[in-house]
């Protein structure tokens, strides 16, 4: 790992003005120019960005740190019956918190998200944030389409963990966990930049395919943090699993998994099924035929 | 005159722009075993490295250095976590609990003398960490099944494959410390 200057952020403003970039920004070298030179970016648990420091993917000039910024790990309930749950809540928080708990499919993804060690430390922000976990894409010696180079390396090369759906371009599976459940769940992110001005989008419009942008997996702009993930209230009787199938038995990355909520009416009968499979494409994959099947067998 | 204001604002910029440290050694204190530590280190040192390098305690392995094998677990505030995934400098006032920080005196801790009892050890590389996490385990649940313990090792690697022993060790301390 690289020396790096360290700055305690106490608010998204401060992480605005030490003139913060995105983490995928910050990777970027076309043609043998860095996109952005001595790059700063923020650090909520640090699991991933350390991960990409060790291997000397990311080498930046300054690091800001979010874990100082005061209630930014909160899980409430809000009036609407919304859940917030704080961009610095742990993994290891959203598993047991009880206000989680009738989510049942959040609470699942996230018991069964990497090693307890790794739950502890890493956050809600960080985890839906994580860079893809492709090996051409973490080789330092493979300069490939997602870090400004010409090449996909997983169309030719080795690809058994690599994209089902939407590969065009790039065949990344998006890493986290965490989002299969949420946007089975359709949550809201919301985002915070330097004049702390909150912005508010659809998690699942959030996430980017190669085909608008093979550099970066979602829509974070320089200078904003995720200050929160939003939960709508669920439905009366709405019940959900997340199920992960990995090769080994303890931690591992799930070579698939997919999270399902199902909405029935007073009768019991399902009127509304939302399937969304993970590690299957570069951002959450929606089965919108699978999910309005599930909704028709069960009404029948 | 667009050239001053922007200077101007610039100016403004640099003031309003939070304190930076590093990237040379700065002074930090860590509370590692109930005890203030200092040490000089730069702020890309992991807490692992400091409490090896500065502070000696050598007894906190690193194997793979990438969070992913947890023979490096330490308490953060009772809590177990990697301690080659964060930064020294980002600690503050957590207490740090290691491995030289479980016993009391000559006295070892349920879970040491049980994985002692139970011949738990073999290369010895992954034990201070798998102590460490099974220790935690009985302080939050002194009433673990199998499966908690499994969950709770879930993240250590052990190549000689002492696992069955660590579980017999751990569910044996759990008793043992409840009589």
């Amino acid at each position: 790992m690289r020396p790096f200057e360290w700055i305690e952020a106490a608010s998204s403003a401060e992480v605005t003005a030490a003139g913060a970039t995105t983490v995928a920004d910050a990777m970027v070298m076309t043609n043998g120019h860095r996109k952005v030179s001595d790059p700063t970016v923020v650090k909520a648990g640090g699991i991933d960005l350390l991960d990409l420091m060790k291997e000397e993917l990311l080498q930046p000039r300054r690091i800001v740190n979010l874990r100082g910024i005061a209630g930014l790990d909160k899980i409430a309930g809000q009036e609407g019956g919304r859940l917030r749950l704080g961009a610095l809540a742990t993994v290891a928080q959203l598993a047991v918190d009880p206000l989680v708990r009738p989510y049942a499919a959040l609470a699942d993804a996230a018991r069964n998200a990497a090693s307890p060690q790794i739950r502890n430390v890493a956050t809600l922000g960080g985890n839906l944030l994580q860079r893809p976990r492709c090996w051409y894409f973490r080789s330092v010696h493979h300069h490939c389409v997602r870090k400004g180079g010409e090449t996909c390396f997983a169309f030719g090369g080795e690809n058994q963990y690599h994209a089902i759906f939407d590969h065009r371009g790039c065949a990344i599976v998006h890493p986290s966990t965490l989002a299969t459940a949420l946007v089975a769940f359709d949550a809201r992110i919301e985002l915070t930049d330097a004049a702390e001005a909150k912005r508010e989008t659809a998690l699942e419009e959030f996430f980017v395919l190669p085909t608008r942008d093979p550099h970066r997996e979602n829509d974070l702009r320089a200078g904003e943090i995720v200050s929160a993930v939003l939960l709508p209230k669920l439905a009366a009787g709405a019940r959900s699993a997340h199920l992960k199938q990995a090769e080994k038995e303890s931690f591992d990355w799930p070579i698939a998994d997919v999270a399902v909520v199902l909405e029935a009416d007073a009768q019991g009968l399902c009127r509304r099924a939302s399937v969304v499979l993970g590690a299957a494409a570069p951002v959450p994959h929606r089965a919108r035929s699978a999910g309005g099947g599930a909704a028709r067998q069960a009404a029948q | 005159m667009l050239a001053t204001s922007l200077a101007a604002s610039a100016a403004v910029a640099e003031e309003n722009a939070p304190l930076s440290i590093g990237p040379g050694a700065v002074a930090i204190s860590l509370r590692v075993n109930g005890v203030v530590r200092t040490a000089e280190v730069p702020p890309h040192t992991t807490l692992a490295e400091a409490l090896r390098g500065s502070l000696n305690l050598t007894g906190t392995k690193i194997g793979c250095d990438r969070g992913a094998c947890s023979a490096c677990t330490v308490w953060l505030d009772d809590i177990p976590v990697a301690s080659c995934m964060v930064l020294a400098i980002d600690i503050g006032d957590r207490a740090v609990t290691t491995i030289e920080g479980l016993s009391r005196g000559d006295t070892l801790h349920p879970v040491q003398t049980a994985f002692i009892a139970h011949d738990a050890v073999q290369c010895g590389f992954c034990t201070p960490g798998m102590v460490m996490s099974c220790a935690a385990l009985i302080a939050r649940n002194p009433n673990p099944s199998l499966d908690d313990v499994k969950t709770a090792i879930s993240g250590h690697l052990c190549r000689c494959g002492t696992y069955p022993h660590v579980f017999a060790a751990t569910l044996a301390a759990a008793k043992a410390a409840k009589s």
